[in-house]
Formats: C-alpha cells, sequence, structure tokens
C-alpha cells in the first residue's frame, strides 16, 4: 500500500494534474449548471493522515454540507464533496437564481439542489479521469447530510470502511465572479485502487 | 479592546479547569474538576463512566461496535467490544471504583439522508446496541442517554459533578 512518506513527487504531480483536469472539467459541469462563469482555483492535492482531516475545513464542530458517493469499477472507493454552510447557501442562491443572502437555512428543496451538484461534480471529475485513463468508473446514488463536519466525516469514514488508510485530500476553491465556494473534494480509495490510477497513467516509480 | 471587571473575572473562573479533548477512537480519563470533551460524534458513540465518590470521569469515543470482524486491530478503544473494558481499567487505575460508576451515552445518529443500498446504515444503532450489551456485561448501569436521531453531538463530562452537556447544530444545550 502506498504510505505518504513514501509517496514519490511524481504521484502527487499527477494526481495534482488529474485533478485539476478533473475538477476544472467539474467546474465546467458547475457553470452549465448554474448557467454562470465558474472560476476554479488549482487544486492542491496530498495525502494526509485520517486523525489530520479532522481539524480541516475549520475544525470538527464547522457546520458543513456533504454529499457521499461510492465509486465502483476500476477505482473503487469513496467520494465526498463537501461545502462550509455559507458555501452551501451561496450554491443555493445561486442554482436558483436568489440573491446574496436570502437562503439562510437548508430545506429540502436545497438538500436536493446540493445533493444534485455533487453528483454531477462527481460525475464530470470521474469522466474526465476515466478519459484520460480509459479506466471505468461509476458513481452510486448520492447520499447527503448537513451537520458538524467531524459527525459526518467519521461517518463516511466508517461506512467507506477506509478508516485505517491515508486519504487522498484535494481542496479546490470555486469561484463565481466574487463569490468564492469554498468546496473540499476528498477521495477514500480502496486498498490498491489508486495503484491501478498511476499503472493507467504509466506512472512507475523512480519514473 | 478594554475589557471590563467582570469580564475578567468570568474569564478567569472559566480558566479554572482544564478542558480536554478526547479524539475519534481515542479515551481518556480526568479528575476533578477538569472536563473531558469529545467532538461531532455521528454513527459513533460516546461514552462516559463517572466515579461521584472519587470525582473521577473517563469519556470513550467508540467508532465501531465489534473488534471480531477485523483481523487487525491497532487502535482497540476504537471498537466497543475492546474499548469499554479498556476505559474501565484506565478509571480503576486512576483511583475509581467499578461498583460507583455510571454510565451516560451518546451519538449513534444515522447523518446521512438518500438511498444507497451499500451504505452501511445501521452502524449507529449497532454501535449503540453493543455499547449497552458490553455495559451490561461488565455490571455498569446506564444513567442517561442521548442516541439516535439524525443529527451530530459533541458531548462533555464535567467531573466536578457527572454532568454530561451534549451540544447539537440548532438546538440549546442539553444536560443529561
Amino acid at each position: 500500500m502506498l504510505d505518504k512518506k513514501v509517496i514519490p513527487d511524481v504521484y502527487i504531480d499527477a494526481l495534482q494534474e488529474i485533478s485539476n483536469i478533473g475538477l476544472g472539467n467539474a467546474a465546467t459541469a458547475l457553470a452549465e449548471l448554474l448557467d454562470k462563469k465558474v472560476d476554479m482555483a488549482v487544486p492542491k492535492a496530498f495525502f494526509i493522515d485520517v486523525e489530520e482531516i479532522f481539524n480541516m475545513v475549520g475544525g470538527p464542530e464547522e457546520v458543513v454540507s456533504c454529499v457521499f458517493l461510492n465509486v465502483e469499477g476500476d477505482v473503487p472507493g469513496t467520494v465526498l464533496f463537501i461545502f462550509t454552510e455559507q458555501s452551501t447557501y451561496r450554491l443555493i442562491e445561486m442554482l436558483m437564481g436568489q440573491g446574496v443572502g436570502d437562503v439562510t437555512e437548508l430545506d429540502v428543496m436545497g438538500e436536493s439542489a446540493v445533493s444534485e451538484i455533487g453528483n454531477v461534480l462527481t460525475g464530470s471529475f470521474m469522466n474526465a479521469i476515466g478519459g484520460m485513463t480509459g479506466l471505468s468508473m461509476n458513481t452510486s446514488v448520492p447520499m447527503f447530510a448537513f451537520d458538524m463536519f467531524g459527525a459526518i466525516l467519521s461517518t463516511s469514514l466508517v461506512a467507506s470502511g477506509h478508516w485505517d488508510d491515508q486519504v487522498l485530500f484535494i481542496e479546490t476553491v470555486f469561484f463565481q465572479e466574487t463569490d468564492e465556494i469554498r468546496g473540499h473534494f476528498f477521495m477514500l480509495p480502496e486498498t490498491g485502487a489508486l495503484n491501478r490510477l498511476f499503472e493507467a497513467l504509466g506512472i512507475t516509480e523512480g519514473a | 479592546m478594554q475589557v471590563s471587571p467582570v469580564r475578567e473575572a468570568t474569564a478567569f473562573q472559566a480558566a479554572n479547569y482544564t478542558e480536554i479533548q478526547v479524539g475519534i477512537a481515542d479515551l481518556k480519563v480526568a479528575s476533578q474538576p477538569d472536563r473531558l470533551i469529545t467532538l461531532g460524534l455521528g454513527s459513533c458513540v460516546g461514552l462516559t463512566l463517572y466515579d461521584p465518590a472519587a470525582k473521577i470521569g473517563g469519556l470513550l469515543h467508540i467508532m465501531l461496535p465489534d473488534s471480531t470482524q477485523f483481523n487487525s486491530v491497532t487502535k482497540p478503544a476504537k471498537f466497543a467490544d475492546l474499548g469499554i473494558p479498556l476505559l474501565l481499567s484506565e478509571i480503576r487505575r486512576y483511583g475509581g471504583k467499578v461498583s460507583n460508576l455510571q454510565a451516560k451515552i451518546a451519538g449513534g445518529a444515522q447523518m446521512f439522508s438518500g438511498l444507497n443500498e451499500k451504505f452501511v446504515l445501521n452502524i449507529g444503532e449497532r454501535n449503540i446496541a453493543m455499547t449497552k450489551l458490553t455495559l451490561k456485561n461488565l455490571g455498569i448501569r446506564i444513567l442517561a442517554e442521548e442516541v439516535g436521531g439524525n443529527r451530530g453531538r459533541t458531548m462533555i463530562l464535567d467531573t466536578t459533578n457527572g454532568q454530561v452537556t451534549i451540544r447539537t447544530v440548532g438546538t440549546p444545550l442539553k444536560v443529561i
């Protein structure tokens, strides 16, 4: 299994590049969904110990929305899309064509809107990787949660069954004009799944 | 910024105890006047054991019910079946008496909505059930519980009086 301490830069570079393309594709999908221009910061990809994730995004008690999807196929695992509380409201406002500050709480409609955004973003991310590598990946029906980050993350880790593994953490920020939608993208690959991804990209250790 | 004398006094009082954080799949023991806190319990179960005579308490953050389903166990505190006896022996080591112990449990929520057959849906319930069973087998009674539902919870044990405060998003604090 890959260990953070021995992951060569070439892998991280490759992941960063894949993320850039995959999330770039996702940003385009988001722009179509919102019918607005969406820019994206260059994603940062890194491996992280599971315990360390709890202090990210704003800490364990930070309120976030989370879309959880299982990935099946050549690179099986779990994908989490996490948006901060304010970003969640902004996403819904954009999607529903409302003004800034109109949405202050989450209703069923907003919930399914965010769920769908997560679904579309993950789908386009996977499609981009699939197109690059020839690997096939499908995502499950999205699950949704809106609560404390720690509670959501621990539940996701248990549900994905990857507690002991290190997690591939990809962070990016989507911009819509002056608004910032802070989105965090986590991939929890099953053991060996990333090796298959690197193989498909033709990257081997020491390359 | 000016700080009024009243506020300073409050701040001093608030700093009179230490708040000790218990991470996921971890356990800690503390004595009066310190507090034990674990943040963001989802499907996980938080268990506090408190000895009111010795004013010693422990907090365990359980992730999974049953260690026997896993080949290698690196962190016993992750599991209800191993973590609870471990917490018990820690409390004993600190001078707590098992016959005095009062248990309080929180968590075991169903955090996600949506249909997904592959999702481990009842992990929270299984955590609750295994925690209760293990406590029963050890002869420890449960004094209070705040379990199930679909909200994440933060759990704080005050070792001066054994009170457990539950913090959730969007609802007032609850003391059990």
